[in-house]
């Protein structure tokens, strides 16, 4: 049984690998910015989920991380130069997982409400500092012509950058939530009184996936600054925390691969519709509104019980 | 012989309202012991305090000539006691498997490992797999948890205890809300388990068949306080215990 | 600084907490009676602020009456949605988080709704006539309205103490809080009940809206920067603790108004720094609740 599934993770894979790096066969930089955006956003929504759909830690401030990534090449590159670019996104990631371990003793208290509250007020305090700190981080203007120096100016180069680090990350992602430790971080969701009664600290597992979520959502903001060549407070607002909490319930919180599905499907949705219409809140608000009372397995999720009813007439069995 | 649990003079008061009035008793190694007392006599409150979920007010406890009073219940569990609930405990949306795997590997100290699939982990998953087995959950093993019966969760979650190996497990109410002849079975099951595993046990019941058929010793709590201690032959001979608690039901 | 400057100040600092607390009070409600957490609560009182907008100055309309129209509206919209989308998911497993994506969409929507109907540019709504001067004591000179605030403020409390604690719907409000279950049992309407608390809570934030409409500009996204601040002082006041949040927007008020004063350009980082250091030294909040313990 187990053997067949690896057999199917591989083969899901190796689909996946291929047809991302078969994109910049199509010379069009709108496909290859539009590729590079949905691989950036995936990891950034699976990472996320690690949090909320595993963990069941509901945080509205994983802007911050994100913007802390995108701040770090922003950064470095405006005040030292263009070949600081790399060392700027090692720089965003590291100070991510700093941040994230302190702010962690914070926001992670007893009740699921009030973390996504404190995350939510930190992620906006945050936003504050830099949209009114204009002398040091440009305010509303933003950081413009961060395009790194070398072979990685290219953007086909960038590219299969991205790809690479992508898809380790979502690789190591994919491990941890089918290792024992992920299987604890399920446990923790599901009943967490029981946690203590396994010998497990509750709050230090909270913690661990807090860093490790904020570290990648980093490293998420640090690469969406080479995609666009430029950072901009809106990077680190609350919206930012919503997209990626709708991408998340859009494909399915109790499916691994599901929040990258809905990071793809609202990245389309986004450049389709954000293109025709400015009423671009509205539109997400009825998405998150019918998924949440109609859908709540997302996509992913229900299109796995679909296919379960299918095959087994009636019985219910979900994959996680 | 060293008791492997002792109490002394445990108060535990909610309020004005005193639920663990000066409980004192020792429970040797390899015993298996009944609490007994009708409904609000603080018997799952004193389990409470034993497995530091609740911090007692005054007293102390000690578990295998360690003092563990005010120590948090992972540091406890950690040391060799386990717990099944009363209000079933279990990882709902896991599998049957998952549900006591996450304990063998808990024990194993493997639960920090990201890399490794569960399936790496050979000698926990085959414990799990023979605890399974003498619980009688094998051939569910697969299922998800919320599946299951009400008398199989139950069973899951002693066996979630068991997975961690405990000296001493404590059972809150095991046939709570069973037919009589699930309680039946489940009496002999404790009954097995306790010696299979050479467990240390102490379990809270209000079934008089099972407390009187598997207790060597048993304990009666009445209003917070320790009424009576003994063996079931002394229980059921004590005036004392007749006339607060037994009365009509022997 | 000389005294007549910090009594300014101070009731300048008077008049926000007034205002941060009848928004904080409406959300501390739904809360605490309910156990709902309507993360769209600023968006009734940015509901609120146009209702009024809409009333005095297309109608010419009383401003009294606007804030009672306002308070009607957001109201009424509460009850629709209480009624509509949350009803839905209650008992749902994991229904904490749901209740924030749903009440998430509907910060999303109501956003745009207003942006259709009112446009995006500023309103403007001027202070109502018999408020538009000064109160002149000796050398200090307060503004009228800001005075007005505090007294609606009050009177608020006064009455939401008395419903809350002397009247049968107040202590069935309460009972529910405690027990959605064992209530619907003793045959309490508990949908009903909820639905009516939900009303309640939302009129509160459209009225605050309303009586803030003439100090801040009316602008779209009004209820975002509002939902911060109060769910701030739900935290320091510790949630569902309707006194707590009465001290807290107190101190978050009296905070503020000094570091406008001072530094205005950080000023609106301040509440916020008074949350992390409440975090750091009093975890469960300045006024927590004591715990009910479950035995």
């Amino acid at each position: 049984m187990e053997a067949a599934s690896d057999k199917k993770a591989l083969l899901f894979w190796g689909l996946f690998l291929v047809v991302f790096a078969l994109v910049p066969i199509s010379r069009n930089d709108y496909y290859l910015a539009m590729a590079n955006r949905i691989l950036v956003w995936g990891m950034f929504a699976v990472a996320f989920n690690m949090l909320f759909g595993v963990t069941g830690m509901l945080s509205f401030g994983q802007a911050l991380f994100f913007g802390l990534g995108g701040y770090g090449v922003g950064l470095m590159v405006k005040y030292l130069g263009q070949a600081w670019f790399l060392a700027g996104l090692g720089a965003g990631v590291a100070a991510a997982a700093v941040v994230a371990y302190l702010l962690g003793y914070l926001v992670i208290r007893v009740s699921g409400v009030f973390f996504t509250i404190l995350t939510l007020a930190f992620g906006q305090l945050a936003w504050q500092i830099t949209f009114r700190w204009y002398r040091v981080t440009g305010g509303d203007d933003g950081i413009q012509g961060l395009v790194p120096t070398g072979i990685l100016g290219d953007h086909i180069v960038y590219y299969y950058f991205c790809l690479i680090l992508v898809a380790c990350s979502v690789w190591f992602l994919k491990r941890l939530s089918a290792s024992p430790q992920g299987l604890i971080l399920r446990c923790v969701r599901q009943n967490p009184a029981r946690v203590r009664f396994l010998g497990r600290r509750v709050r230090r597992n909270q913690r661990r996936i807090y860093v490790i979520s904020s570290v990648f959502a980093a490293l998420a903001g640090g690469l969406m600054a080479g995609v666009d060549n430029s950072i901009h407070t809106n990077m680190l607002n609350w919206t930012t925390s919503g997209e990626v909490i709708l991408m998340s319930v859009l494909g399915g919180i109790h499916q691994f691969f599901g929040p990258f599905i809905g990071a793809a499907v609202i990245k389309v949705i986004e450049d389709v519709v954000g293109a025709r219409t400015e009423y671009w809140s509205l539109i997400i608000g009825l998405v998150m509104m019918t998924m949440v009372l109609l859908f709540p397995r997302g996509l992913v999720g229900e299109w796995v019980s679909f296919k379960a009813r299918m095959r087994s007439g009636g019985a219910r069995k979900e994959g996680v | 012989m060293q008791p492997i649990l002792e109490l002394s003079g445990v108060v535990k008061a909610f309020g004005g309202l005193v639920v663990t009035d000066e409980v004192s008793f020792k429970v040797l190694p390899g015993e298996i012991s009944a609490i007994i007392g009708p409904n609000g006599a603080g018997k799952t409150t004193l389990f409470n305090q034993i497995t530091g979920a609740l911090k007692p007010d005054r007293g102390s406890i000690t578990f295998q000539g360690t003092d563990i009073t005010g120590l948090d219940t992972q540091e406890i569990v950690a040391r060799g006691m386990g717990r099944a609930f009363q209000i079933t405990s279990i990882f709902p949306e896991e599998t049957v498997l998952d549900n006591v795997r996450v304990a063998c590997l808990s024990r194993a100290g493997h639960t920090r490992q990201p890399l490794k699939g569960l399936g790496a982990y050979k000698s926990s998953t085959e414990k799990a797999m023979a605890l399974l087995t003498s619980l009688g959950l094998a051939d569910q093993a697969h299922r998800l948890a919320f599946e299951l019966a009400h008398g199989d969760q139950k069973l899951l979650d002693i066996g979630v205890a068991l997975g961690l190996e405990p000296k001493l497990l404590l059972l809150d109410e095991p046939t709570a809300g069973m037919s009589p002849e699930e309680r039946h079975l489940t009496r002999t099951l404790v009954q097995k388990l306790w010696k299979e595993f050479n467990l240390t046990l102490i379990f809270i019941e209000h079934d008089m068949d099972t407390v009187f058929g598997i207790a060597q010793v048993v304990r009666v709590l009445q209003q917070g306080r320790l009424l009576a201690e003994g063996t079931p032959d002394e229980i059921r001979a004590n005036p004392e215990v007749v006339k607060a608690y037994l009365g009509e039901e022997l | 600084m000389d005294s007549s400057f910090l009594l300014v100040q101070f009731v300048s600092g008077l008049t926000m907490a007034t205002l941060l607390f009848l928004v904080a009070s409406g959300l501390t409600l739904i809360f605490g009676v309910g156990g709902v957490f309507n993360f769209a609560h600023g968006s009734f009182y940015m509901l609120g602020a146009y209702l009024a907008y809409t009333v005095v100055s297309l109608a010419h309309g009383n401003f009294w009456v606007a804030v009672l129209a306002a308070g009607l509206g957001a109201g009424v919209a509460g009850m629709i949605a209480e009624a509509a989308f949350l009803r839905r998911i209650y008992g749902r497993s994991e229904e904490g988080g749901f209740q924030i994506l749903l009440t998430y969409s509907l910060i999303l929507i109501i956003d745009d709704l207003v942006k259709l109907v009112w446009g995006t540019e500023y309103k403007s709504l001027s202070r109502p006539a018999g408020f538009t001067g000064s109160l002149v004591i000796g050398d200090v000179t307060l503004p009228s309205y800001n005075l007005a605030i505090v007294g609606v403020g009050l009177l608020v409390v006064v009455v939401a103490w008395w419903v809350l604690s002397r009247t049968r719907p107040g202590r069935i409000a309460r009972a529910t809080a405690l027990d959605r279950e064992t209530m619907g049992v003793l045959g309490v309407n508990v949908p009903l009940t909820m639905t009516l608390v939900f009303g309640i809570a939302t009129a509160l934030g459209g009225i605050t809206g309303a009586l803030a409409a003439p100090l801040r500009s009316v602008t779209p996204g009004a209820g975002i920067e509002v939902i911060i601040d109060s769910l701030i002082v739900v935290v320091l006041g510790g949630m569902g603790n309707f006194w707590g949040a009465w001290l807290a927007a107190l101190l978050l008020g009296e905070v503020n108004a000094i570091a406008v004063a001072t530094v205005p350009e950080w000023a609106s980082l301040f509440s916020y720094l008074v949350m992390v250091v409440t975090l750091i030294f009093k975890p469960e909040g300045l006024f927590a609740p004591r715990q009910v313990r479950k035995v």
